[in-house]
């Protein structure tokens, strides 16, 4: 065998173990796609196609029609955006003045903010479920919106003031000497230099409260309420049809719900991988 | 300001590495700087400390939601309760299970896969992208979709070990039988994470530079010694920090649990145990108990992990 030959050979090997990965990481996916566009009386039958013989629309017109499951839409991009929005403006502020001012108690404050990146959110469901109680929140999109701000708002100061230490220490000092208020150096000077990082932290705090599950479930009550995976969870109950478990429609909400997502991180995966690395590396 | 001057306790007014002329310029950018901490440190404390140490006070009482009810003080008498509680011992045992099961096949798995993905090959761009897929689905809805390929009679996975590769000889019904529930749910996790534990180690590697490699291979140590002696030591930071928010999340998990088997006592981990006390049986002392153990049990795995890191670094 000489090496040419050596050379094709491992290169085959190399490209089939990326295709089992491959395989592997999208497989689940594409089956939930399959099953979504199978009609019924193929779906619950044996042997299993991997492609349907007529490939339907019929789950997601079904999907489309069904109420409860466009409000959690409407739901889920209330509390998601809301949630974004506040971390965003809460943290900027917040990371400004640990990114860029020197004083005291800063440190303990840097501690007290990357020991939250990691609290787990059970240890307060019960006071937090009190809490969303005693001011009536109970059943109300408010109660997701101020309860997520436990996760993201952290992590969204934590990975900001990374991005503020960064910039040079001439620029405020030239937004000084022209006579700008720290104020007007944080949105007019500093503010377009750290946009990357405001995306990064947006888009992560967006797709975490999108995600959110164990408030959601404890929270909510009616269905005019709920969150996309809420329903997604409910969906065996609220839809029934001739069969038990309506699967072509859930995998076709399944898609509905992750189509996006997989565009926004996509688009985004540059700045989504820094983000993450920049939360876990240095945290 | 140096590092040190902060963390020592100060008896006399701070010392600021700022030469004392501008020490009112100091005051104001301090007070400054507190000004626009103030929202963030306010939403901490309003929805993180007071409800922690709420947690904690009302794990000595009997308080329950919603409920008229005076509320009375009861010592240890929840504390006591819960280490004779089998269901929550045996929650103790499935998250711990299921947490180092997922953490170790996912660092292996995903170092295993960040290699392979950092290698110059064409296509590296898109098979970057697509590992962030599973990343990107909502834990919930990756549990449904499970779920529906767990299926017993209609389930690609029984089609493919049964009827395609002759691996079993009879369909398995993998979430009810018990046998097979914890490891059916392992595999969920250890699908949804292992991309993402290979992005972080692949960025790790990404910042080894090439060419200590080339003097390795110069002196003659072939790729596992590479692998063994060079790769693993550098790349050691990022494994760390990796599997430390892996545990953490293992530790406490809830979604996937949840969707599959619901409340159902052999295989509830911990934070399911937590929720159904506070939420379905409205038991927020005994509930509030449960979250301050939990809350420990994390906390020891973190002070472990710590302790390990600064050994490494010191």
């Amino acid at each position: 065998m000489n090496r040419t030959q050596q050379y094709y050979i491992s290169r085959t090997l190399f490209y089939i173990v990326l295709a089992i990965i491959f395989i592997y990481i999208v497989f689940p996916f594409y089956w939930a796609i399959r099953s979504s566009i199978t009609p019924n009386n193929e779906l619950f039958a044996t042997p299993v196609h991997y492609w349907p013989q007529q490939p339907i629309l019929d789950h997601y017109i079904e999907v489309f029609t069904n109420g409860d499951f466009l409000v959690a839409l409407r739901n889920s991009t209330i509390v998601a955006a809301s949630t974004t929005i506040l971390s965003l403006l809460i943290g900027t502020v917040g990371a400004y003045a640990l990114g860029r001012f020197r004083f005291r108690g800063r440190l303990p404050v840097m501690y007290l903010i990357l020991s939250m990146t990691m609290f787990p959110a059970i240890a307060i469901l019960g006071s937090l479920f009190d809490l969303v109680r005693r001011f009536g929140l109970y059943n109300q999109l408010p109660s997701l919106i101020i309860t997520y701000l436990v996760f993201t708002l952290p992590f969204t100061v934590w990975v900001l003031t990374s991005f503020f230490a960064g910039l040079p220490k001439e620029l405020e000092e030239a937004a000084y000497v022209d006579g700008a208020s720290p104020f007007e150096t944080l949105y007019k000077v500093m503010l377009p230099l750290i946009a990357p990082g405001l995306v990064t932290t947006g888009l992560l705090a967006f797709i975490n409260a999108w995600n959110e599950f164990l408030f959601a479930v404890s929270f909510l009550q009616t269905p005019d309420k709920r969150t996309v995976p809420l329903a997604i969870f409910l969906f065996n109950t609220t839809s029934g049809g001739g069969f038990e478990v309506p699967w072509g429609t859930i995998m076709a909400g399944t898609v509905v719900v992750t189509v996006p997502l997989i565009v926004l991180v996509l688009i985004f995966q540059n700045r989504i991988i820094s983000g993450l690395t920049a939360g876990a590396v240095k945290g | 300001m140096s590092v040190s001057a902060e963390t020592q306790p100060q008896v006399q007014r701070a010392p600021l590495a700022v030469p004392r002329v501008h020490s009112k310029l100091v005051q104001a950018q301090t007070r400054l700087a507190w000004i626009l901490l103030a929202p963030s440190l306010l939403v901490v404390a309003f929805v993180a400390l007071i409800p922690l140490l709420q947690t904690i006070s009302q794990s000595f009482t009997n308080a329950r939601l919603a409920s008229d009810r005076p509320v009375a003080f009861v010592g240890l008498t929840n504390y006591v309760n819960l280490i004779t509680d089998t269901d929550f011992l045996r929650s103790i045992w499935v998250t711990v299970q299921f947490s180092i099961i997922t953490v170790l096949f996912e660092f292996i798995l995903g170092l295993g896969i960040a290699m392979v993905v950092n290698s110059n090959f064409k296509g590296r761009g898109f098979m970057r992208a697509a590992m962030l897929v599973p990343w990107a689905i909502i834990t919930v809805v990756s549990a449904q979709m499970w779920k529906w390929m767990y299926n017993d009679i209609y389930g690609v996975i029984n089609d493919l070990l049964v009827d395609k590769l002759h691996i079993l000889p009879a369909n398995v019904a993998w979430v009810s039988n018990p046998a097979t529930q914890l490891p059916a749910i392992e595999v969920i996790d250890i699908w949804k994470a292992t991309p993402f534990v290979a992005l972080l180690l692949l960025a790790g590697l990404q910042v080894i530079p090439g060419d200590i490699y080339e003097a390795a291979r110069v002196d003659g140590a072939n790729g596992i010694q590479q692998f063994i002696s060079l790769t693993l030591p550098l790349l050691r930071p990022a494994i760390l920090v990796t599997m430390i928010f892996r545990t953490l999340d293992a530790l406490r998990v809830f979604d996937v649990f949840y969707v599959m088997f619901g409340s159902q006592p052999t295989t509830m981990p911990m934070a399911v145990y937590a929720q159904q006390n506070i939420v379905s049986f409205s038991l927020l002392g005994y509930g509030s108990t449960v979250a301050v153990a939990i809350f420990i049990i994390i906390g020891i795995f973190v002070v472990a992990y710590m302790t390990a890191f600064k050994v490494e670094t010191a």
